[in-house]
């Protein structure tokens, strides 16, 4: 069976404590053999112990808390036991050692919550939202995925789920039993209005999982402009004050460092910042045709412009382009006489915001526009119960088409058992959002809500 | 020494028997009671919605029930003919004694069929091999194969009120050891019930105030080999009535008296979830005002009246009271009171796909034994016992259908991957492929692996070419021939209130219009086909779509079908997958991965993570 497992639980590095978890059938004996103080095999579970973890020879190695919790009420579902340890980088890990040399074995990184998966402790979503946890960088995307973990959003799937498997069940006693005249008939007056609901519901989910995904993933932006129009400086006027938290991200890669700016804790992922930095050029560099890859890889473009300088053909092109995105036009110089022609540019005025870099106006009026492009602070404030990753969301869309289809069959006149096929894809769908699929439960609910037999 | 016997001749054990003598095998069909061969002791009815695709598919592969039904049956009508064409299916009144008696005059004919008339009580085994029978009498009867097809007969208890009493239905002695028996060479024996209602005299009711059920103005027949062979105005009438609120008080006032509510408190069978008794009914939907009951004539050489809705386990007084609640039975005479019937079954996941015992060689099992109920759902595993017991003998592959082949495919891979929680009765929301599983092409569907294994004829599978050419002619002809707009057809398509087309539109984008039927096409344009083969080329144009879709998944899992899971595969060496999982990994031991998908338990985690040692261990042999 399951191995047991082991691994630090807290960040690496000094701290006032660290946690060692151990996951699996001989979790509390072996913790027991390094263990000086109770014998923990005969404590109850979910306590705390105090006492020595000690090496072969006896010696004490830290003083510790020991908490013990017996299956089947942990987070793997396994025994489980967690040492809290002074958290020193050297007594950890030689607490660690010990355990390994003992009979544990080292856990692969989310391995603890693969097996609360496997041991049916958790969902699909619930999995997931864990891994988000504790990539969590933001206090958002910490809210969104404990609202994941308390199956909050499961829920929500479920009643979609539920509601459909209603229309679903009747259907098919229509079909199986079509000599009973008590049970409602399905018809299209009936099942119009439920789809027309449902859709509505899962576009609702789907816009605000949109959201979601922004906070967990952060906006992918872009910075286009011609050279020296001021690319680079605007780079670092957003990213100045903030450099503290974004270097507060330990042992990330210098890309990341680098291309990531929050604002009121959402996180910009700056594209190309090597790009900007590097060679100031992007149009020339690039070309207007990578340019405009580049956008549409974007969720937001951020797109500079001279007050300096008059527009060019690349730029025309560039922007006739940029208008099916969310953008901002930034007119940068602006301390400089205007020799641009707003007129020449088809675009929504209110996405025009005039800075001037080098004197340090209106960049806050910028960051306050971003927040108002994306609902920022409403995605702050709102329950964020919604999916966040895009396995979920692409599903989600799967459902929307399947849904276009049922409309379709519904105009068509199509016979209700033709279009329930449609329906039923939905309903099992769904069910892979949070991995619960069962022929049976459609049985169930056709025998417990309808008198049928001989 | 006999190749095959057949133990039971009930609607599983005929079709097992008749498979194997046509196929050549010198079988043995060892039934309790002559009498009783092909018995229909419950409803009267042959198919029903899907059960009655069972059949066509029965037909397809050489089976006998649904000629048999054809040429005996009291009415015929095609279910759900306004719904789509995946789910019609055709429904038959029976009649309890020519069904019986035309079945037994079609075994007789068969050269290689033996028929006697015994109880067996065990099985000769050595060393995890079946050699053939005990009767009681201690006799030995030695074969190469065995198939139990005995349906409700292992210690069978009939029920009524506050009495147990040992037989099966019509008071037949049961068998009161073979159970035991299984369960010693290592069964898992489950205990199951069902029930059944009164049988009324006709004479005494008063069907004015009921409501007529007729059969079908049109021709059906199961068979795809047989001309129809009834008078459409000599079909017998089903009458519908109701039960009253007088009715429910009844049931509810006696309810401590039926064996099923505290009568008898040693009650350990499950009964079907989709047959409840008329008191389960009345408790657990209290809300509902009236509950509807058929009136089915059984036979036309008797008087008894079948009350289907109305099964019950009340003692005789109230089931008295009861009938006489109901409109136009005030004055009913119960010639038979209605009783439930407990009876041991195996437990189905100790069967192969090909319906062979995993416990026991050359034994295979069909019918109610396995857990299943009603007449199709038995016969379809009696033919399928019958040619796969026949095609070991031959040294061949069994037949296997798969999900998307048959309704057949779907109960039997449901059986031994899902096991059974209650009596299973086919339903049309069981088929993920309904949509290819139809009434009307189960000829297409199955002739010719019937014809692969020896039960289809030269001559039928001749006709099945000429058929699908047909098909292929008319679907080019659909596709090639346009119709005009004269002023005829524009006063057609106006009188019917059909949008007119506004230039000429070949007759297949005709067909794609929901509202435009072959029928209405063929009266505006000559097409040359038969009614059957429009049949197909409409359905298949009309429904493209949702066909082409149905196709598609079908393939993905045929493709997961191909992935086979080695026989020796040893799931506790296979880290990390969860123990319930396990468990049932173990218990079902899936032969593919698209069944151990379908075990119930077993998440898509679980899939991947044997996926992948199966790549490990086994390499591309996965």
């Amino acid at each position: 069976m399951n191995d047991t497992i082991c691994a630090i639980a807290t960040s690496q590095g000094v701290g006032a404590i660290a946690i060692i978890r151990i996951s699996g059938e001989e979790a509390v004996e072996i913790v027991n053999k390094i263990f000086k103080g109770k014998d923990l095999t005969k404590v109850n579970s979910h306590t705390i112990n105090y006492g020595h973890v000690v090496d072969k020879s006896g010696n004490i190695i830290d003083e510790v808390l020991v908490s013990v919790m017996l299956s089947p009420r942990t987070f793997t579902a396994e025994n489980t036991v967690e040492i809290n340890t002074h958290g020193g980088i050297a007594p950890t890990n030689k607490v660690l050692e010990l355990l390994l040399t003992n009979g544990c074995r080292l856990a692969e990184p989310g391995e603890f919550t693969k097996r609360a998966f496997l041991n049916g402790r958790i969902d699909l979503l619930e999995a997931e939202a864990v891994m988000d946890m504790i990539n969590a960088k933001t206090n958002a995307q910490r809210e969104l995925a404990v609202n994941q973990i308390s199956g909050k959003v499961s829920n929500l799937i479920n009643s979609l789920r539920d509601d459909m498997v209603q229309i679903i069940s009747n259907i098919n006693v229509n079909i199986d039993y079509p000599e009973y005249d008590d049970v409602d008939i399905i018809t299209n007056d009936i099942l119009v209005p439920k789809i027309t609901n449902l859709k509505e519901r899962i576009t609702k989910i789907l816009k605000e999982s949109r959201n979601g995904r922004i906070i967990k993933d952060g906006i992918k932006t872009s910075i286009i402009g011609r050279p020296n129009v001021g690319k680079s400086s605007l780079l670092n006027a957003l990213l100045e004050e903030d450099k503290a938290i974004v270097t507060d991200i330990a042992g990330t890669t210098r890309d990341i460092v680098e291309g990531q700016i929050n604002i009121n804790g959402i996180l910009l992922n700056m594209i190309d910042t090597a790009g900007i930095r590097e060679t100031d050029d992007i149009i020339e560099a690039m070309g207007v045709e990578k340019s405009i890859k580049m956008m549409n890889e974007s969720d937001l473009v951020l797109f500079v412009l001279n007050n300096n300088e008059e527009l060019t053909d690349d730029i025309k092109t560039l922007l006739s382009e940029v208008k099916d995105k969310t953008y901002i036009i930034i007119i940068n110089k602006n301390d400089l006489p205007r020799k641009l022609n707003l007129n020449e540019i088809d675009v929504d005025n209110s996405n025009i915001i005039n800075i001037s870099i080098k004197n340090n106006q209106g960049i806050e009026e910028l960051k306050q526009k971003i927040i108002a492009l994306f609902n920022i602070s409403q995605i702050e404030g709102s329950d964020p119960t919604y999916l966040s990753n895009t396995r979920s969301i692409s599903i989600l869309e799967n459902c929307l088409e399947s849904i276009i289809a049922v409309e379709e069959g519904v105009k068509n006149n199509q016979p209700i058992d033709m279009i329930e096929l449609d329906i039923k894809d939905i309903w099992e769908k769904l069910g892979t959002i949070n991995g619960t699929t069962y022929e049976e439960e459609l049985l169930d609910e056709m025998f417990s809500r309808f008198c049928l037999g001989k | 020494m006999k190749d095959i016997i057949v133990v039971g001749g009930g609607h599983a054990g005929c079709e097992a028997a008749h498979a194997c003598a046509v196929k050549g095998h010198d079988t043995l069909l060892i039934t309790s009671n002559l009498k009783n061969i092909a018995d229909m002791p419950c409803n009267p009815h042959i198919g029903g919605s899907a059960k009655g695709i069972v059949v066509r598919e029965i037909d397809a592969l050489g089976g006998v029930m649904g000629k048999v039904a054809d040429k005996t049956h009291l009415q015929i009508k095609m279910l759900n003919s306004a719904k789509g064409p995946a789910v019609q299916s055709l429904r038959a009144q029976g009649d309890k004694i020519t069904y019986p008696r035309e079945m037994l005059s079609v075994l007789n004919s068969l050269e290689h069929l033996e028929i006697k008339e015994a109880m067996v009580e065990d099985l000769i085994v050595d060393s995890g091999k079946v050699k053939g029978v005990i009767l009681e009498d201690g006799t030995k009867i030695e074969a190469k194969s065995v198939i139990l097809t005995t349906g409700t007969y292992l210690k069978a208890d009939i029920l009524v009120g506050n009495t147990r009493t040992r037989k099966g239905p019509h008071g037949e002695k049961p068998s009161n050891h073979l159970s035991d028996k299984l369960k010693e060479y290592g069964f898992n024996i489950i205990r199951l019930k069902t029930g059944t209602p009164q049988r009324l005299d006709k004479n005494t009711i008063d069907f004015s105030k009921t409501k007529l059920e007729p059969g079908d103005n049109v021709f059906h027949t199961f068979s795809f080999d047989l001309e129809p062979c009834y008078k459409i105005e000599e079909q017998e009438p089903c009458y519908l009535t109701y039960t009253t609120e007088r009715t429910h008080q009844i049931i509810r006032d006696n309810l401590n008296k039926s064996s099923m509510y505290g009568a008898l408190d040693d009650i350990k069978g499950i009964g079907p979830r989709y047959c409840p008794s008329i008191e389960d009914k009345v408790v657990r939907f209290s809300d509902k005002e009236r509950h509807q009951l058929f009136l089915e004539p059984e036979s036309r050489y008797y008087d008894d009246i079948y009350l289907q809705g109305f099964s019950t386990s009340m003692p005789p007084e109230v089931q008295e009271e009861m009938v006489h609640s109901l409109p136009g039975l005030e004055n009913a005479k119960i010639l038979k009171y209605g009783y439930a019937i407990e009876y041991d079954a195996i437990y189905p996941t100790q069967l192969n796909a090909s319906l062979e015992t995993k416990v026991l060689e050359n034994l295979y099992t069909a019918g109610q034994i396995n857990g299943t109920s009603g007449y199709e759902e038995a016969a379809c595993q009696g033919l399928m016992a019958g040619i796969n017991a026949s095609l070991k003998l031959e040294g061949k592959e069994p037949l296997v259908l798969k999900r998307s082949d048959a309704y057949i495919g779907v109960l039997i891979d449901d059986l031994i991957t899902k096991g059974i929680k209650d009596p299973y009765r086919l339903l049309t929301s069981r088929a993920e492929f309904r949509l290819l599983l139809r009434s009307d092409n189960a000829d297409l569907r199955l002739r010719r692996k019937g014809y692969e294994v020896g039960m289809i004829s030269k001559e039928q599978i001749t006709k099945l070419n000429k058929k699908e050419e047909d098909i292929n002619s008319l679907l080019e002809y659909m596709k090639n021939i346009k119709l005009k707009v004269t002023d005829e057809v524009r006063t057609s398509f106006e009188n019917n209130n059909y949008q007119v087309p506004t230039a000429s539109l070949s007759l297949e984008q005709l067909i794609k219009r929901p509202e435009l039927s072959m029928e209405f096409l063929s009266n505006l344009i000559d097409i040359p086909f038969s009614e059957d083969i429009k049949e197909q080329v409409s359905i298949n144009l009309k429904y493209e779509g949702y066909i082409t879709k149905a196709y598609k998944e079908a393939e993905k899992m045929l493709k997961l079908e191909k992935k086979q899971i080695p026989e020796d595969i040893d799931y506790d060496r296979v880290n990390n997958i969860a123990s319930e999982a396990r468990q049932k990994l173990k218990e079902v031991r899936p032969t593919t991965i698209a069944q151990a998908i379908r075990i119930s338990g077993v998440n898509p985690a679980d899939i991947s993570i044997l996926s992948v040692y199966l790549k490990k261990e086994y390499g591309k042999d996965e």
